[in-house]
């Protein structure tokens, strides 16, 4: 199933200028004065782009100039310059591409495109890939709608005239009811055609959708209905993805369009073969390969494998990609296919020396901690590192499962659970304050006689944390007993506040693990 | 001492009609009741072994450190193959088990669990792999126990929150194993001793069931047996059987 996520970004042109000139407002109390950017138009000028505060005041692109001022008076007025929008626009599509999916393109003239079908895995689940992608394009500066949906059409569609403040996930296979809603504009359609279609009464998508072609189409041309079908996933809308250049690719077309996973498997092996040859070159790795296959039909797919450690052997990489080839829905062949290299390092002066230094540091990990990364994702596989901290809960860190190992242990001296619950959940305790351990607890509906136990073992909120803010909180003291049953069973049990003072905590108990 | 070299020859040749090897490399637990009991004094390295707790959490927390403290003296790193974070590392450093040598692998469902353990039981060098599961087939357990022979790599199927009167489905691991938390020795000061576990060999190959009560590991994953053992009936019946 594709899915394909749409990037509106509603004040490009002067969002960037803003970025440029990169003027804070001083104290935030001084109103920043509306900002235009105005083109020449047969002797006179005339407004591109607005800013939110301009749109605000009622100045929209097309109006002149010399009224847009009339409006308002402070207006800052810029040359607009639509090149180096376009070229912005494809940095920030490289930036994408490099996070998020091996296939983003620019939308000319405010958004972009990323098909991240397949991509979602890397950051779990598809809405946290999203949230992730708005939240890093609102904190540079830019106003941002984003949607994604089964088609680009779809998805083109929502982001631009749904404004809901936060990416809108169209389920799989709800595209059609999505697109039912919107107006006829949001087809991406010529002025001409969606006002010739106002006039006959056509105000959503979903009265186009249940009318005969024939007629319209006959009225108003093929694009009509090419926009719906790209919409609605009947034609497909390929994204052209761009790349930086002097990257390592290669390439193969097929006279005959291939069509099985052994098929592919050899042309990955080939590829990979190319791509290694231009990285002994240059004497670095591949970090992170894609491979696009386009289809006869026009689809293009792709699959993208990342590595720990730099790597250019070809045996490794194909490796990886193979593992992949399942992914890929050949439908009625594929005729071209393109491997690129998206993240190159040099290679370490370790991965260079021989056989020897390998032998030293016992199994090369790196091939199956790829292989593991590429199944679950990069952040499923960690080592567990101390990093300190006062509370249990964030005394680990994940470090990447083949970073140097540090060798930094924990304070051997102190009890911990070797299973700990996500979150402590409450239990009702019969226990004598202040500093008597628990006599008997309930936990999910369970009784537990306590027969003998360690503690307490007091830990204090960490005051230095948000700014001294959880200094002022109450639940700032954990006293730890460590419990063992009747039936010999151990557990780990807290309470909120020192047991005397009730401003340090409202004396509710809770279980946040078990010990062997 | 006569029946028992009968005994052992019997067993070599029964497992030579099996076609498993008899010299196979094993690692003893360095609990002499344990490890005579067990098939060449010891867990059979490069086989299957399974793990089980109990729905009750301490028991699984023991079952996590009963595994920690074996793979705690064996060579090489260790993959541990999680369903969900609740494996608190710090845990398995106080067992021996320092942190740098385990890489986690949280893979999410049993389904995937299972693939991660095969494809880390493809990779020899490695000290073991543990795989944490609810259910499982008796196919999957036979093409792990033949990754790890081929592989020569230890996996341990670990079985979370088993409720023991579930008779488990055919296996093809060698061994099968139940730990429970056991009530330890009141040390007369309000201060815990070190824990004990009930440890029930279920099931080996070429040998019979046992139980036992053990102290928990300690700072090199070390069991020990329980000084009260001989006012245990599981001891009793044990001293029975070796008599």
């Amino acid at each position: 199933m594709r899915r394909v996520v749409s990037v509106y970004l509603p004040h490009w042109s002067t969002d960037r200028l803003r970025r440029k000139t990169a003027k804070p407002p001083p104290d935030g109390h001084t109103a920043i004065p509306p900002l235009i950017t105005a083109i020449p138009d047969h002797g006179r000028r005339i407004v591109a782009a607005v800013d939110a505060g301009a749109r605000a005041l009622g100045i929209t692109p097309g109006m002149t100039v010399t009224k847009a001022r009339s409006f308002a008076h402070g207006l800052d007025v810029i040359d607009a310059d639509p090149e180096a929008d376009s070229a912005g626009l494809r940095r920030l599509a490289l930036w994408a591409g490099q996070r998020y999916s091996p296939v983003v393109a620019p939308d000319l003239p405010d958004g972009l495109w990323l098909d991240i079908t397949g991509c979602a895995s890397l950051f779990d689940t598809e809405r946290a890939l999203v949230k992730d992608l708005h939240r890093r394009i609102a904190a540079f500066g830019l106003s941002v709608q984003i949607a994604v949906a089964d088609t680009a059409g779809c998805a083109h569609a929502v982001a631009r005239h749904v404004p809901a403040g936060r990416p809108v996930t169209i389920e799989p296979g709800d595209h059609r009811n999505a697109l039912g809603l919107l107006p006829i504009v949001a087809l991406r359609l010529e002025s001409g055609i969606v006002e010739g279609l106002r006039k006959l009464g056509f105000e959503r998508i979903e009265q186009l959708i249940g009318t005969p072609r024939g007629p319209l189409a006959k009225r108003f041309g093929r694009t009509l209905h090419r926009r719906l079908d790209q919409a609605l996933g009947h034609v497909p809308e390929p994204i052209e993805p761009v790349f930086p250049e002097a990257l390592p690719r290669a390439r193969r077309g097929f006279m005959e369009p291939l069509l099985t996973a052994e098929a592919f498997g050899q042309v990955i092996a080939d590829l990979a073969a190319d791509i290694s040859e231009q990285l002994i070159k240059t004497a670095s790795g591949a970090r992170r390969l894609d491979c696009h296959f386009h289809r006869v039909d026009g689809h293009s797919q792709a699959i993208r494998v990342g590595t720990a450690t730099p790597s250019r052997d070809s045996r490794h990489l194909a490796k990886l990609l193979a593992a992949k080839i399942e992914t890929i829905d050949p439908g009625l062949g594929i005729e071209v296919m393109t491997l690129i290299a998206s993240l190159v390092e040099p290679l370490g002066p370790g991965q260079r020396e021989g056989l020897e230094s390998m032998v030293r540091r016992g199994p090369d990990l790196s091939a199956l901690v790829d292989a593991l990364a590429n199944r679950f994702g990069q952040r499923r596989l960690y080592r567990s590192t101390p990093h300190p901290s006062a509370m249990p809960e964030r005394s680990l860190w994940s470090a990447s499962p083949l970073s140097n190992a540090e060798g930094a242990v924990w304070n051997a001296d102190l009890p911990r659970p070797s299973r700990m619950l996500s979150s402590p959940e409450p239990v009702d305790v019969t226990a004598m304050l202040p500093d008597h351990p628990p006599a008997m607890f309930v936990w999910r509906r369970k009784r537990y006689r306590v027969a003998q136990a360690d503690g307490p073992e007091r830990l204090h909120g960490e005051w230095w944390r948000d700014g001294g803010v959880e200094a002022d909180r109450p639940y700032t003291i954990r006293d730890y007993f460590q419990v063992e049953t009747t039936e010999g069973g151990r557990y780990w049990l807290f309470r909120l506040g020192d047991g005397e003072n009730p401003a340090t905590g409202p004396m509710r108990w809770f279980i946040h693990g078990a010990f062997a | 001492m006569h029946h028992a070299t009968v005994l052992a020859e019997l067993r070599a040749r029964i497992a030579e009609v099996e076609g498993s090897p008899t010299h196979r490399a094993t690692m003893p637990f360095g609990v002499d009741a344990l490890d005579r009991k067990l098939p060449g004094g010891g867990l059979a390295t490069g086989a299957l072994h399974e793990v089980a707790g109990s729905p009750e959490l301490a028991d699984d927390a023991s079952a996590t450190i009963f595994l920690a403290g074996i793979l705690a003296r064996m060579e090489g790193p260790v993959f541990w193959c999680l369903r969900w974070r609740d494996l608190f590392a710090p845990a398995l450093h106080l067992a021996g088990l320092h942190p740098d040598r385990v890489i986690h692998v949280e893979a999410g469902s049993d389904a995937n669990v299972l693939l991660a353990m095969e494809e880390c039981l493809r990779h020899p060098g490695l000290a073991g792999v543990v795989g944490e599961i609810t259910k499982y087939t008796t196919t999957a357990s036979k093409r792990l126990q033949l990754a790890a022979e081929t592989s020569g790599v230890t996996a341990f199927v670990f079985r979370r929150a088993s409720k023991p009167e579930v008779v488990a489905d055919g296996t093809a691991a060698v061994t099968r194993w139940r730990v429970a938390a056991a009530p330890s020795v009141p040390l007369g000061i309000p201060s815990l001793g070190r824990p004990r576990w009930e440890v029930a060999l279920e099931r080996v190959r070429g040998g019979n069931p046992r139980r036992w009560i053990v102290e928990g590991c300690d700072a090199q994953g070390r069991i020990g047996l329980s000084t009260a053992l001989v006012d245990r009936p599981a001891a009793a019946e044990d001293r029975q059987a070796a008599a």
